[in-house]
Order: structure tokens, then sequence, then C-alpha cells
């Protein structure tokens, strides 16, 4: 098991700006967090989206860094490990690994099957977990589990929030196209029924079989702009193709090719996020100058989820003067827990499945086109809940 | 629609207020996405002049004399110093990267500006125009103030979600002091006895006791068909006796009106869109709002709690500062 260690140095700026501090005997104390990640596939139809060897964790990393800037004043110090599994390495040894060490509080950015299996192995544990990669609403559903928050947004909030948009817009004849693996079909399942839920209409669905090979070579533009017109002529009438391919095999060949002229939306073209690295409203700004900064690339969706479940962690510690994960997850979960997060609005929990409440991005990869909840859309209690699966209709008990 | 109507009798009350005169002021807009700063006369309660200044203005400050009015150019990294006069720019003061909002010093000697991208706030002396302290706060700072006397700058950071309460002699910080989430804007009570601390995502106003520096009360906001997330406060002012509060409510498009004594809130109002900063005139009888969405000023007057006119000015007002000229 290969193991980066990154234990940032929030000491030595604690002791560097102890200056400022007025006269008081400081104990620090020091939050200790883990990150274990599988690499993301290198391969990408877009060279641009060919995940770094720091993805997501260097969003961690800047929040342990805005954490410690705050820490120096409560005396609270923050560091993290990063854990980065080979194939096949095995993610609960890692978890193990990194409890001993000290480490309870742990952000995963791992496929579904092994979030839940680290969520199953620190059931007894003194431990909170931290899901910032996989948006299966089975985690969230079925599966929830009381050691786990969700920072990702999940495959029906990304669903919803697209599907208010294109509804707004009265894009509501659908062409949905899908991959052949099973992420695409749940992300396909989660389209369906953002469909039904705000009245659009899916006119037709294709299939896209992943018969594997290389996605980029040299002459590669002169074949797929013979092959996708073909996949896509004789469809009904309909306004926007929609696409589920969640392992980028297909989607982003589809923008400019379709045999009729109409836009691209879901896994390519407009795409719903967490975060772009296009997005400056609402001071982001500030953020991306910082990432660029510490990591000499732009802030991607991952590296957001982390940087927002490391501030979660700041802002819990920081306001409970604890690191204890009971203590964390209890005041994450209670009603003074908000957090900003450069989306214009703050970001609560759903109690009933600790899912974190965030409005989603729609994005072209080069600009944010807008942001949902669509105005209009109403709810309740949030119109934040507007986006994935509410309350009455959850099949979350967590245990 | 309800605006519509609500500024369409406001003209009824501006034509009465026109025939007596107040002094003649002048209002100074920053326009965040204009690049200029839009010139009011407060008489006319119209645009004389705009004015092309550095990129991306945001805070902004006028000297002592109103002779001159300092900018916070932040894309261009610097503090442009206007002359109101002959509204030309007359040259920068160092300011670090991305200067956001500053503030003077009350003997006009030194100006205080908060740079949000290396957590620092910065005193720069006016005069010889040059950087003599640096002082390392949270992430993000933001909002700005002093203490009536002086003695205490405040600094709120965005990201830390804390006011810093620093000693203007010895520039060290001698209080750090929690508050809801990113704090915009800071004010003391004329009286120095409180400092409120708008959070604009938290949605609450902290009241926080001067003397002790804990928070003794938090004033939080509830406007009937609005969801709690729309209101996010941001500006905050107090009546020159100390009477009353007035805090902009951001994309909640009204500006929150409390006695500043019980705390209790007494009227919401209707101003244009995402409100943001506000300021007096300075004999104290209006209160103008920067409405960065709808690009234009609400003038409310004071006395009435009434908008009385709405002014368009650039694209994305921010700041706003007044002068006696």
């Amino acid at each position: 098991m290969i193991f980066t260690r990154c234990v940032l140095a929030g000491f030595l700026a604690m002791t560097l700006t102890a200056a400022v501090l007025p006269a008081r005997a400081a104990e620090i104390v020091s939050v200790k967090a883990g990150f274990i990640r599988a690499p993301h596939p290198r391969e990408t139809i877009s060279i641009l989206d060919i995940p770094a060897d720091d993805d997501g964790v260097a969003g961690a990393r800047l929040a342990v860094e805005d954490n410690n800037t705050t820490g120096r004043f409560l005396d609270q110090a923050f560091a993290i490990e990063d854990v980065r599994l080979k194939s096949g390495e095995d993610p609960v040894a890692a978890l193990k690994g990194l409890a001993a060490a000290g480490a309870s509080l742990i952000l995963v950015d791992l496929p579904a099957a092994e979030t839940l299996a680290l969520a199953n192995a620190a059931k007894d544990a003194d431990i909170l977990l931290f899901n910032v990669g996989a948006p299966d609403e089975t985690l969230r559903e079925e599966n929830c589990r009381a050691n786990m928050i969700h920072v990702a947004p999940s495959h029906a909030m990304l669903a919803d929030g697209l599907a208010q948009y294109l509804v707004w817009k009265q894009w509501k004849r659908w062409l949905l196209m899908k991959g052949s693996h099973p992420q695409d079909q749940l992300y396909a399942d989660a389209l369906r029924r953002s469909a039904k839920k705000f009245g659009a209409k899916i006119v037709d669905e294709r299939a896209y079989e992943d018969l594997g090979g290389g996605r980029r070579s040299d002459s590669g533009s002169v074949q797929t702009q013979r092959l996708v017109p073909v996949a896509t002529q004789n469809a009904p009438a309909y306004d926007v193709l929609v696409a589920a391919d969640e392992s980028d095999v297909f989607a982003n060949y589809l923008p400019y090719r379709t045999f009729d002229p109409r836009p691209v939306a879901g896994s390519a073209g407009l795409k719903p996020v967490s975060w772009d690295a296009s997005h400056e409203q609402w001071g982001a700004i500030q953020l991306q100058n910082r990432f660029a900064k510490l990591a000499a690339r732009r802030m991607n969706e991952r590296d957001n989820q982390a940087w927002i479940a490391m501030r979660m962690i700041g802002e819990a510690a920081a306001r409970t003067r604890s690191k204890d994960p009971k203590t964390i997850r209890d005041y994450l979960t209670g009603p003074d827990f908000s957090i900003a997060a450069f989306k214009g609005q703050k970001l609560t929990l759903r109690r009933w499945n600790q899912q974190l409440r965030q409005p989603i991005l729609l994005g072209d990869g080069r600009m944010i086109v807008s942001v949902s909840p669509q105005e209009g859309f109403l709810h309740q209690t949030s119109e934040l809940d507007t986006l994935g699966v509410d309350q009455p209709e959850t099949k979350c008990k967590l245990q | 629609m309800m605006n519509f109507s609500l500024r369409l009798c406001a003209l009824g009350v501006l034509a009465l207020a026109i025939s007596s005169p107040a002094a003649a002021f002048t209002a100074y807009v920053s326009n965040e996405k204009g690049n200029s700063i839009s010139i009011i006369d407060t008489d006319k309660m119209a645009v004389v002049k705009t004015v092309k200044v550095g990129q991306r203005p945001r805070g902004i400050a006028l000297s002592q004399d109103g002779g001159q009015l300092f900018i916070c150019a932040g894309d261009e990294d610097a503090i442009q110093i206007l002359d109101t006069r002959t509204l030309e720019i007359i040259g920068h003061l160092p300011s670090g990267p991305d200067p956001e909002l500053l503030i003077l010093s009350p003997d006009g000697k030194l100006l205080y500006t908060s740079n949000e991208n290396n957590n620092l706030v910065t005193a720069i002396d006016v005069a010889t125009r040059k950087a003599v302290a640096e002082i390392p706060v949270g992430v993000e700072p933001e909002g700005m103030a002093l203490s009536p006397d002086g003695k205490v700058l405040v600094n709120t950071s965005e990201t830390t979600n804390m006011a810093h309460l620093i000693d203007t002699q010895t520039r060290k910080i001698f209080a750090n002091v929690l508050v809801d989430a990113r704090p915009r804007s800071a004010q003391f009570t004329p009286d120095g006895s409180e400092l409120w601390v708008s959070a604009e995502v938290g949605g609450t106003v902290s009241v926080i006791d001067a003397a002790s520096h804990q928070v003794k009360q938090k004033i939080a906001f509830t406007i009937p068909g609005l969801s709690k997330e729309a209101i996010q406060p941001v500006g905050v002012r107090f009546t020159q006796d100390g009477a009353k509060a007035f805090v902009a409510l951001g994309p909640a498009n009204r500006v929150a009106v409390i006695d500043a004594a019980t705390k209790r809130i007494e009227k919401y109002l209707l101003v244009g869109q995402r409100v943001w900063q506000l300021a007096f005139t300075p004999d104290g009888k209006y209160l103008y709002t920067t409405n960065g969405v709808s690009n234009d000023v609400s003038v409310i007057d004071v006395a009435a709690l009434k908008v009385v006119k709405s002014i368009a000015v650039g694209s994305f007002p921010w700041g706003v500062a007044i002068a006696r000229q």
C-alpha cells in the first residue's frame, strides 16, 4: 500500500502567529483527518479532464490551510493524511491504518461498494466518514449509514438540477442516450425520474455500447463525426439530447455532431455539477484563486467536495471546540450547522439521510450557464429540497 | 409589481420633499462591473456624472475634507485616489492584492484595507502613500469598522467566520469573536458600546458587547414568503443618535429597520435587487442603498421610513459614500 503522507504544517503556522494571540496557556488541539481514494481513470475523452495526482485531496489540503488560519485563533491545528489505493487494494485496511494513526474523521472518494464497505467496517468504531465522491442514490437511501455524511450531490440531485433548467427553457422533449456501464444505468434512472418529476418527456432512449479501446487517437475526429450522426438519426422530434455516460465513453463526442442540430446536456454539453473551474459568483473567485495558488491547476468537483468536507470538520471543531467524531456529527446534523461554500446561500444537512443540501451549477466547461434550484420551483421547507429525494419519499433509516 | 407601485407612490412623496430642498450633498457609488463611479446630486436625486475608474471597484471611502475618494479597484490590485473636484485619478495607494474594503482613521491619516487573497489587513499612511503595517487575520478578510474613539479596528473574515478586534496602537489582535457564516460587515454603535456584525450566509446580525467581546444577542430575520436562505444581511448603519439600525438584506431585496435598544425589527423596506451597502447623507435625513442586480440606488427617507426614489446607476453598484459638498 502506498501511503502518500501529507501532514500539513499546522503547528508551524501556530508558532509563527503566536504573537498575535493574547497571553494564555494555550493547549493546542490537534484535529487529524484522513483521505482514502482510488485514482480516477486517466482514460478520458478530453485531455483537459485527465485527473491530476492530487485529484480531490488538493481541495482537502486547501481547507486544512483555511482551517489552520482560523485554528490559530482557537488553538486548533488541522492535518490530513492521504491514502491513495492501488488497484485491488483493500480500503478497509487503509481505514484501519488511519485509525491506528489517530485519524477518526475520514474523507472517502471511492466507488459506492467500497464506500459502503468502509461505513460497515467502521460501524462500531469512533469514526465519522465523509462521502466526497460517490453520487449513488443507494448510499443515501436503502444503504444509508449514520456514520457517513454525504458531501457529493447524488445522481437525483444532479438530474433534478438539470431538469429544472431544461423545463424552464421549455426544452421538455428529451432524447436519452445512455452508456452500458452500471453507473450509466443509475444516472439514466435518475434522469428518467427527474423528467417525470418536472414534466419533461423522454421521447426515445438509445444505448451506446462501450466496446473498449482508446478514447483519443490522432485521427479520432474523422471517425466520430461520421459515427455520431448515425447513432442519433431517425429520432422522434426532440429538444435536447440528454446523455448518461458516467465513464466518459461517448458523451463528450455528442456536441456539434448529432444528426439533428440539438443541444446536448447531462454527461456532456450542459452538465449539472457541484463545482466548475469557471465558477466565480458569490466570492467563489477567492476560493478559485487560493486553490490555483496551492495546486497549480484549476479546482474540479472532487476537489471542491473534499474542500467542503474538510471545512465542515473545521467549522464543527471551531464551534464545539472538539475533535470527537460523535460531537462533530451531532453538530453537523444539529440545528445550528450551516456552511458557506460560495454557492449563493448557506448549505445545511438533510437530517434524514445526512446529505448536504446544495445548489447545482449548470456549466458548459467554460461558463456557468445557470444555477438550480430554478425560480418558481417551490418547497415548504427549503427550495434546495426540490433537488433530489425528499424526506417524504426517502427509504433511509439511519443506523 | 409591488416594488413598482411602491416606487410610483413614492414619487408623490418625493414631490413634497423637493419643495423644501436639503443641502446638496454628493453621493459616490462604485459600479463593480461598470468599472465606474456614478456621482449623484442628492438634491436632484439624479446621477450628474459617471467617471471611469479602475477594474472592479468595490469599497470606497472619502477623505475627511471630501476632496479625495479612495477606491478599491480589486482587479488592478490597487487603491485609486480620485480627486473629487477634477474627477481625475491622481494616484494610487499600495494596497496589496485584491483590496475590497477600506476605512479611514478618525484623524484621516491612516487607511485600513482588507486583502482577501492573503489574509491580511494593511494600514496605509495616506500622506506618504506607504504601507506601514500588515496584520494577519482570518481567511478572506472583508468587513472593516473602527470604534468611535479610533482605538479598536475590527475586521471580519468571511471563511474563518470571526470578527477580529485589533488594537490600533499596538496593531495586534486582542480578541477574536466567532459569529455566523460569512461575516460581511461590522459597525460600532455611535456610543461605542456594541459592535454589530452581519453574517451574509448565516442570515443573522451578531451583537457583540464591546467591553466583554461576547456575543450578547443574535438578530434573525423572517420575511413572509421568502426562504431563510434568501435573507443575507450585509451592510449595517446606525442613525447618528444611535436609535435605529438599518441592515441591508441582499437578495431579500429589503432593508431591515431595527430598534437599536430593543433589537426589535420595526419594518422591512422594499428596495432594489441584492441590496448590499448603505450610507447616510451627512444630515442624516436620507439613506442610500446600492442594489447590485437591479443596477440602481434606493433612497430611503429616514424619518418617514419610506423609499422615496430609485436612481439608475452603472452596472452592479457595490459601495456608496456621501460627501458634504
